[in-house]
């Protein structure tokens, strides 16, 4: 299981400029267990956006945001209200946004941070992986994580060693930072690549904190082992 | 007067690279140091270069220190967390170090210590920016320091690789956050590379060519397979491949290169050697080109 958070609302909403429009959605999968998706995440972020100017198109909780034959068929179901969105805020681990992104050309932000996992990469296999930073930076990165795109997990473009494209690491294997600027390019947001990163807090990826062990369904999983 | 003092005054500069030795043996590094010294202004010693093992960078950079010569210490974000960088920093301006040389740093697995666990917690834009604080009196944590270090800070850029504008955006934020020099990789095409000068000289910052001195035409195909953002021109290839001994290959070598400096020098604040083992090529390379010490 991925275990995530939300993030704190303010950052949420700073992602949004002013008067955007969004469409939610929320994973119904792992982030449900933890209390970061499903109607519990709709339940808390729709009145913030609301609140702060950012109207809702539609909203949606699906049972697995890494699965992306399922995501690409129940979004084009709701085709209109997506359309209609200037972003999509997705509740749900790193795999889930990753996922929504690569299926819609519209920049999706993220709302929570994924913290660690229980030995999984999503829960359907998917290409899309998250690193567990604990400090989701999709909302920067155009939906790619530099973190496991990049071998490096460099948070400022490409090194020295990126060629047409490739990465240094071995032939054929696609410069993760190329994929990020072409994506930052594509939605018309490369103007965050020119905004400096602070270090992130390495402490957050490695351990599930207490205050997140008492999820319900977490803290159910305990019981059991007893 | 040093590099920092040079460069504002709009002089030319010269750095050379030099190798820390695979082991404990620093006196034919330091001979090397001492025979280059009339003609360079000062020596960028490699950190650990394609991830191979060898001394520390600053333990040689001290060693140069103490002969009369300035390094330029280069420091990678592959080996050390926050805190290593920050530590040694603080120690190589300590042993008298001034200039450093902000590096992302190749892949472990490039190296000889293939399984190496590849560090990266900060990246060349925050290394910079955590040389900055330093230099402000401060860690990158915010704590003050007792002294601060007074660093002139370089990085690097491929001037060569495609497509350029993701390494221009990087440029522009180490600018930002406190790159007050550029070291580039190995020029072969001045054209390519007064397309990317057009660009970057906007940021205001001086900026030196690389160059490496070819030592066969196959060095030169093999850089151009292998190295990002290395393009020889096939006409240089060629003019390699007509040398038939070594001494007519270390002539046309310094040719090439000495051509190509005096093609870029007005374009650029100074060159940085890599010679790569033919250091005493570079009195005659400089000579050729028409840069007096
Ligand atoms: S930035 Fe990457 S590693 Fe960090 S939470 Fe987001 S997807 Fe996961
Ligand atoms: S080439 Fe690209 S993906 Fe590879 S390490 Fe460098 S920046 Fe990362």
């Amino acid at each position: 299981m991925l275990v995530s958070e939300l993030k704190p609302l303010e950052e949420v909403l700073g992602y949004l400029r002013a008067g955007e429009r969004a469409f939610l959605l929320a994973c119904g999968g792992c982030a449900e267990v933890c209390g970061t998706g499903g109607e519990e995440a709709i339940l808390k972020l729709r009145p913030a956006l609301e609140g702060a100017d950012h109207p809702l198109t539609g909203t949606l909780v699906l049972p697995f945001l890494c699965n992306k034959a399922l995501v690409g068929l129940r979004l084009a179901r709701r085709r209109d209200q997506v359309e209609a969105a200037d972003v999509v805020v997705v509740a749900s681990c790193g795999v889930g946004v990753q996922t929504v992104a690569q299926v819609l050309d519209k920049p999706v932000y993220p709302a929570a941070n994924t913290i660690t996992m229980g030995g999984l990469q999503g829960v359907w296999p998917s290409e899309e992986r998250c690193g567990r930073c604990g400090d989701c930076l999709l909302y920067y990165t155009g939906g790619i994580c530099p973190h496991t795109v990049c071998p490096k997990g460099l948070l400022h473009g490409p090194c020295g060693g990126s060629q047409n494209g490739e990465c240094e690491l071995e032939p054929g294997r696609p410069c993760g930072w190329q994929r990020i600027y072409d994506r930052l390019e594509a939605i018309g947001r490369l103007d965050l690549l020119e905004q400096y990163r602070p270090p992130q807090d390495s402490q957050k990826g490695l351990d599930v904190p207490l205050s997140r062990r008492k999820a319900p369904f977490w803290a159910l999983e305990y019981l059991e082992e007893d | 007067m040093g590099l920092r003092e040079r460069l504002a005054n709009g002089e030319f500069v010269v750095t050379c690279e030099a190798a820390p030795p695979k082991g404990t043996e620093v006196g034919p590094a330091l001979e090397e140091v001492r025979k280059l010294a009339p003609y360079v202004h000062a020596f960028n010693v490699t950190d650990l270069q394609s991830s191979v093992l060898r001394m520390s960078s600053w333990a040689l950079c001290a060693l140069i220190v103490r002969e009369g010569f300035e390094p330029v210490v280069q420091l990678t974000c592959r080996d050390r967390n926050r805190l290593a960088l920050q530590a040694d920093l603080l120690g190589a301006w300590a042993l008298g170090i001034e200039n450093v040389l902000a590096l992302t740093g190749d892949y472990p697995t490039l190296g000889d210590h293939p399984g190496a666990r590849p560090v990266f917690d900060l990246d060349s834009v925050q290394l910079i920016a955590a040389i900055q604080a330093l230099n402000s009196g401060r860690d990158l944590a915010g704590n003050e320091l007792t002294g601060s270090t007074g660093f002139f800070v370089g990085a690097v850029v491929n001037p060569g690789v495609e497509p350029l504008a993701p390494h221009l955006l990087k440029m522009r934020l180490k600018v930002n956050m406190g790159a007050q020099f550029f070291q580039t990789q190995a020029v072969y095409d001045p054209e390519r590379f007064m397309v990317f000068i057009a660009q970057a000289e906007t940021l205001g910052r001086p900026i030196l060519a690389g160059i490496i001195p070819l030592k066969s035409a196959r060095m030169a195909r093999f850089m151009n397979e292998h190295i990002a953002g290395i393009s020889v021109p096939q006409e240089v290839i060629r003019e390699m491949e007509r040398a038939k001994t070594k001494e007519d290959r270390r002539k046309r070598s310094v040719e090439i290169c000495a051509r190509i400096i005096r093609e870029v020098k007005p374009y650029c604040q100074g060159i940085h050697l890599m010679p790569m083992g033919w250091e005493d090529l570079v009195p005659d390379i400089l000579e050729l080109a028409g840069i007096t010490p």
